[in-house]
């Protein structure tokens, strides 16, 4: 096997494992349900990010010269925790803590950046700002390390998000990238119910980005996109098309499945599905 | 930063937002990592100067609050020193959310300055008045919030909050002409009260624009047989409880002035302090109502409202009066 086809399978392997730690994570949250659409749905994101693309280093999530990611769709952890524990910061042990009291692994990040959680987010659309605020700081201390902000589609309802977007792009940030989570549903219904959010590769490209968009389940389409050189003088928005709740028959593209309980029969089929 | 006659005459007559400017183009020169951003405010901040010297060290964000005070956060999270500036509604209110979560929630060391607080504006309306903003930073959760009393203490305000590293919220307040309470240095110190005045039967509480007037009223009451004390309060929160208990022990009244709204801001916090005392003083609320109302020139405002020394001195003595 080359080397991209074994960074490729790295990824897929990773991202399956992932998928599992979020089945696990959302039996053992019980009645008190868990984000699972959102995280099921950012899951070849993170994995490609984790995987492949951002530079880290084991035992000091605090490099200087580390890659950074801000999960500004806070509500998507179980996509992010599960990524975490498979670069090592974060155990199973703790995964399982989720939630509970006492336990650092809320519902939305909260900065810990022992374990690699570099902000708390959760209240959308400030996840921008943030990483605009830290690619600056980059390129003002002559560092190259790149700076990844995972958005919701339906967190860009939020004015803040456009107010980044201008920024971003007029401060000519090519280590920052964006990338929007669009699996076309929100909390209450889909984009074009609740908020119609239009052509949004062609909104980034006309706020000045470098906008790509991609099969957002498609690692190849991922890696590629996330490992291109960035264009001078641009940010990047990669516009990963993605199905919420993907993995599982009973959760894809049905949003009861935004925050909702898992059974334990649903589980054991999960787990099936998984290992078909 | 030394306060002397010279400075302190200077700044007294440019006002505060200009004090501002000038002690930030004086602090560019000595602190590593400073970031400057304003929202298309930088000649209402009295920036001119420092941008032009410290082009590195400035970053306009554009009419844009909400992803300025994020960008502040995320250059905080890297280690820069930062302060942003805009006028005080702006600078509070329209980026509540960014506040709390990014410097309450998140503890960034971020310095934010509401420029022309109180109702300095109000011949341009309520939309640039702003009489809420002390009430609405200091619920939100470890934030400091300072309201200096004059120009030559807005100066030592801005170099101790970007020194102390901690998430604050600077109110300036007052136009042109902003008299000066401090013509020589003192001691300035986060959470510590300055007592400018002795006196043992009331006790005048006051911040901003109020503290002089505080110590003209006091000047008045003098006159009229009343020994008022009077308390520069120039930090909001925490609260000095120890020197309210301390006047508390004196003082037959408590008097609060602010040129704020008296819901939530300087009054409501000494309450806080006075309420759980075994020997509570009676409290008398000098401020703004609650309310959007008298527009017009500064002075015929304050005026209006009673936030002019003999109408402090006034109602003092008449509620000292019925104690």
């Amino acid at each position: 096997m080359d080397n991209r086809a074994a960074t490729l399978a790295k990824i897929t392997g990773m991202a399956k494992s992932m998928r599992k730690k979020a089945l696990d994570i959302a039996l053992e949250a019980g009645a008190k349900s868990s984000h699972l659409g959102g995280g099921l749905s950012m899951m070849e994101i993170t994995a490609t990010l984790y995987g492949a693309i951002m530079k880290h280093a084991p035992g000091n999530p605090q490099w200087a010269d580390r890659d950074r990611f801000i999960l500004s769709k806070g509500h998507g952890v179980l996509g992010y925790y599960t990524a975490l524990s498979e670069i090592g910061l974060l155990s199973e042990q703790d995964l399982l803590s989720f939630e509970k009291t006492g336990s650092f692994l809320l519902g939305h990040p909260v900065m810990n950046r022992a374990r690699g959680i570099d902000f708390s987010t959760g209240s959308l659309g400030m996840g921008l700002g943030l990483g605009i605020g830290v690619a600056l700081a980059g390129r003002k201390r002559g560092k190259d390390y790149r700076v990844f902000v995972l958005m919701g589609d339906g967190e860009c309802n939020e004015g803040s998000v456009w107010e980044g977007a201008l920024s971003g792009a007029h401060l000519e940030l090519d280590r920052l990238t964006v990338i929007v989570d669009r699996n076309g549903l929100q909390q209450t219904g889909t984009n074009d119910q609740i908020l119609k959010t239009g052509d949004m590769a062609a909104k980034w490209a006309s706020f000045g980005w470098n906008a790509v968009e991609v099969d957002g389940h498609d690692v190849c389409q991922l890696f590629d996109a996330l490992n291109a050189a960035p264009q001078p003088g641009k940010p990047t928005a990669i516009i990963a098309r993605t199905t919420k709740g993907k993995g599982f028959s009973f959760t894809e593209n049905n949003n009861d499945w935004h925050h909702n309980v898992l059974t334990r029969s649903q589980y054991d089929l999960a787990l099936e599905e998984l290992n078909a | 930063m030394e306060l002397n006659e010279r400075n302190t005459g200077m700044w007294s007559k440019i006002g505060s937002r200009a004090t501002f400017g000038l002690v930030m183009a004086d602090l560019g020169k000595t602190v590593d990592d400073l970031m400057v951003l304003t929202a298309d405010t930088s000649t209402s901040a009295g920036l001119d100067r420092f941008k032009k010297a410290f082009p590195d060290k400035f970053q306009d964000m554009g009419i844009a609050e909400q992803n300025m005070v994020g960008v502040a956060a995320g250059l905080a999270s890297e280690g820069f020193k930062v302060v942003t500036a805009t006028f005080a509604p702006f600078m509070t209110m329209r980026c509540c959310e960014q506040v709390r979560i990014n410097l309450g929630y998140m503890q960034h060391g971020v310095t934010l300055v509401g420029l022309a607080s109180g109702v300095v504006l109000g011949t341009l309306g309520y939309t640039h008045c702003c009489v809420e903003d002390l009430a609405v930073m200091r619920a939100i959760p470890g934030l400091t919030v300072l309201s200096p009393a004059d120009c030559g203490e807005t100066a030592k305000a801005v170099e101790a909050a970007i020194n102390s590293n901690r998430p604050t919220y600077i109110r300036l307040t007052g136009g042109k002409d902003n008299p000066a309470v401090y013509k020589t240095d003192y001691d300035f110190q986060i959470g510590k009260g300055v007592v400018l005045r002795d006196g043992t039967d009331v006790a005048l509480v006051a911040t901003g624009t109020m503290v002089y007037q505080a110590l003209n009223a006091a000047s008045i009451l003098a006159d009229q047989g009343i020994s008022a004390s009077v308390v520069d309060m120039h930090t909001i929160k925490p609260m000095d409880a120890a020197l309210v208990e301390q006047l508390c022990k004196t003082a037959k009244l408590i008097v609060t002035v602010e040129e704020h709204s008296v819901l939530g801001g300087l009054g409501s916090a000494v309450a806080e302090v006075v309420a759980t005392l075994n020997k509570p003083a009676p409290q008398l609320f000098l401020g703004l109502p609650g309310e959007f109302g008298k527009t017009g020139e500064y002075q015929d405002i304050l005026d209006h409202y009673g936030l002019c020394a003999d109408k402090i001195a006034h109602k003092v003595a008449e509620r000292f009066s019925r104690l």
